[in-house]
């Protein structure tokens, strides 16, 4: 059981070293090779952990510690849980994490040394983070985390902070997940007061014997999604994810594929037992999934921009996910989520090694690179494939189970939009591909195949994507041996789901080739021709404008409104009231004119007055 | 001669002093205002003193009437200061304390 701790502390001693310590912040190099090494502690520790899972043989356990004591007897623990779920989990995020690092060693050459040490210790703090999230056993500390996983991303996409852009997509990243931040918490309040525990297997097992109310644990769950698609960039919270790759490509791999964003879907599947008590919840949560996936989809063909493709592309796959929930196919959601993040990072590592030798995102600024630099090149090709689910990638398996869940699940409509946004996903991914890739002009310059330092681990994410596929009886055991099991299956998904999963992935495949590389046809032309949808498109649907409209008109409007009678009525009532009090402080002061005699009117009439009195009784 | 009548006759005279205290604005004739005051008061305790045979009240006059003549030498010396320092001995122009 030690060996959790470590998975936490070895993130955890390497940030707080690097951290507190000047000197070594200041080495750079020496800070990158501590995070590196707290890394390989928390893989090591993670590993040991879910080993047992893997093979069969784990059981869930727990250690917990006192937290703080609840008035009214009670208490909130500090603890860590072990199961087949967080264990995996944490060696998944474990190994990005450490692959990152090492690839960062390499392609953060080029920065100062006190930068160098700031991103390490950055990194450390996320992983950290990201772990507590993962181990929590109870819904307060996977709060309490996934703050600091919000702000772990807020510094690292606002890295570059030099750079405006950067401090605004970081700005953007903290304050959209924080709409939904708040959700959490409000989810919590009620979660907590109708039920007086935080603990996730208190919650299950007081929800199923019947001890709780089902209507407030459906609303504390809800709050919880709403979390949840802040964080894993549901419609329309999204519009976070493209701008925050304004931080450094690296980043990006390890948001998008083990930290950030997975934390909402990851959340989504630990709480999945309690889905079942809230069909219309789910319900909503497939509705937002397919419509993320769809929108998100849809943008990713018209990006210029090779992070922003891949980012819209995470958007997508994180519809996907969070449509599995929503058909009460967990399983299917964290199998996605574990070849997600094998070939998420991956395509981020390549982007970022072809950002590293052609200096430039622009996909139309590229072209050819895939003699230059044949290993990111395959690399590529292996994520390309893995994303859109040819067969037999890891992609395949997981967004197969998806496809099937859906369609057992009894929802044909979103089967058929998923089914869609495979095609599209084949053909924004394609297009990436050959317009960086193949093409028939290669950039200026002589770009060159990046060092062994950033290949090895894209190397290593490609053959996990390839070759996750051999996960797929493994999940359904892990979730078993888990607080979170997996939902029973309605029954095996009929061979036309592969079938079409394949199809449509060739198509989007044939489409981009056709379109990019043997120039069958000129997209540009496609543009013209479709009109009024291309505007839309340019415009990411108007949610980024619907969130100006709504900050700018109705809250600054709001404001501006709640300002004026503030100012005019409020401290106008105020002043009118200072204003009387100094008028008749004026005519008052006039008895205080200094003269004796005045004084002396004023004492013998209050003689008077007093001998008056006393004479009248 | 009843006690009512001096003490009417006292409240006369106190009232013309405390008349002339009041509308005077000359710091002498408000000290001359005070002094008929003064004696108004010593006048109903000699009376009053006179018609119960006790003969302390007498006594306390002779002392009170000793003090006032100490305290019109103050009084007058104050005014002199003032009419030396002030220029002037009108009570409505001596306004410093107003502050």
């Amino acid at each position: 059981m030690t060996a959790a701790f470590w998975v936490l502390g070895g993130p955890a001693a390497a940030f707080a070293a690097i951290a507190l310590v000047p000197p070594l912040r200041r080495s750079g190099r020496a800070a990158a090779y501590l995070a590196v090494a707290g890394s390989v502690v928390s893989l090591g520790a993670a590993l040991a952990l879910a080993a047992p899972f893997f093979l069969g043989t784990g059981v869930p356990s727990a250690v917990t510690a006192l937290w703080a004591p609840v008035a009214g007897g009670g208490a909130i623990r500090f603890g860590l849980l072990v199961d087949g779920l967080s264990a995996s989990m944490a060696a998944l995020v474990a190994l990005v994490a450490l692959l990152v690092q090492v690839y960062s060693l390499a392609y953060m050459d080029q920065e100062s040394k006190p930068a160098l040490g700031r991103y390490f210790a950055y990194h450390a703090l996320f992983a950290f983070a990201m772990q507590g999230l993962v181990l929590a056993h109870n819904l307060l500390q996977t709060y309490v985390f996934w703050e600091l996983v919000g702000l772990g991303s807020y510094l690292l996409i606002g890295f570059y902070w030099e750079k405006p852009e950067a401090g605004r997509a970081a700005l953007k990243a903290f304050w959209t997940t924080r709409i939904g931040d708040v959700g959490f918490a409000l989810g919590l309040l009620v979660l907590w007061g109708a039920t007086g525990t935080f603990v996730f297997t208190e919650l299950f097992a007081g929800t199923a014997d019947g001890t709780y109310a089902v209507a407030p644990i459906v609303l504390g769950l809800a709050g919880i999604y709403v979390g949840a698609m802040g964080k894993s960039a549901q419609v329309p919270l999204h519009v976070w994810l493209p701008d925050a790759m304004e931080g450094p490509t690296p980043v990006s791999a390890l948001i998008h594929a083990a930290t950030m964003v997975a934390a909402g879907v990851y959340l989504m599947v630990r709480v999945s037992p309690l889905l079942a008590y809230a069909p219309g919840l789910c319900a909503a949560i497939l509705a937002i999934g397919v419509t993320t996936a769809l929108l998100a989809g849809s943008l990713a063909i018209v990006e210029r921009d090779l992070k922003r493709v891949l980012a819209y592309s995470t958007v997508s796959q994180l519809g996907m996910m969070m449509a599995a929930i929503g058909a009460g196919a967990p399983q299917a959601a964290y199998f996605h989520l574990l070849t997600h993040a094998f070939f998420k990072a991956l395509l981020f590592l390549t982007a970022g090694s072809i950002l590293h030798a052609v200096h430039t995102g622009d996909l139309f600024g590229m072209g050819r690179l895939a003699r230059r630099m044949p290993v990111t090149a395959a690399c590529f090709a292996a994520g390309a494939l893995a994303l859109a689910g040819v067969a037999p990638t890891a992609g395949f398996f997981s967004k197969d189970e998806i496809l099937g869940a859906v369609l057992l699940g009894g929802h044909p409509i979103a089967f058929g939009l998923l089914v869609v946004n495979a095609a599209l996903t084949a053909f924004y991914i394609g297009r990436a591909f050959f317009l960086a890739m193949g093409g028939a002009f290669g950039p200026a310059g002589h770009p060159h195949e990046s060092p062994w330092l950033m290949t090895a681990p894209m190397i290593v994410l490609a053959a996990g994507a390839l070759l996750g596929g051999a996960l797929t009886p493994a999940v359904p055991r892990l979730l078993a041996a888990s607080i979170s099991p997996p939902v029973a299956e309605a029954g095996k998904p009929p061979m036309l789901v592969a079938a079409l999963g394949t199809l449509a992935a060739l198509a989007g495949f044939s489409a981009a080739w056709m379109g990019y590389q043997r120039r069958s046809f000129v997209p540009a032309r496609v543009h013209a021709a479709l009109g009024p949808l291309t505007t839309i498109l340019a415009r990411r649907y108007f949610v980024d404008d619907a969130f100006v409209f709504v900050y700018r008109r109705l809250y600054l409007g709001g404001s501006a409104a709640v300002g004026w009678f503030d100012r005019y009525v409020l401290d106008g009532a105020v002043n009118a009231l200072a204003w009387w009090t100094w008028l008749f402080a004026g005519r008052l002061r006039r008895l205080q004119n200094g003269r004796v005699q005045d004084a002396l009117y004023a004492l013998v009439a209050g003689v008077i007055l007093l001998a008056w009195l006393a004479l009248s009784r | 001669m009843s006690v009512a009548s001096v003490l009417w006759l006292a409240f006369a005279v106190f009232s013309v002093g405390l008349f002339g205290l009041l509308a005077r604005r000359h710091a002498i004739a408000a000290l001359l205002s005070i002094e008929l005051m003064f004696n108004a008061v010593n006048l109903a305790i000699v009376g009053l003193s006179w018609s119960r045979g006790i003969l302390s009240g007498v006594v306390l006059v002779l002392f009170a009437i000793a003090i006032t003549v100490a305290e019109i030498a103050v009084g007058l010396s104050l005014v002199l200061l003032a009419a030396r320092r002030a220029k002037t001995v009108v009570l409505d122009d001596l306004s410093e304390l107003r502050g």
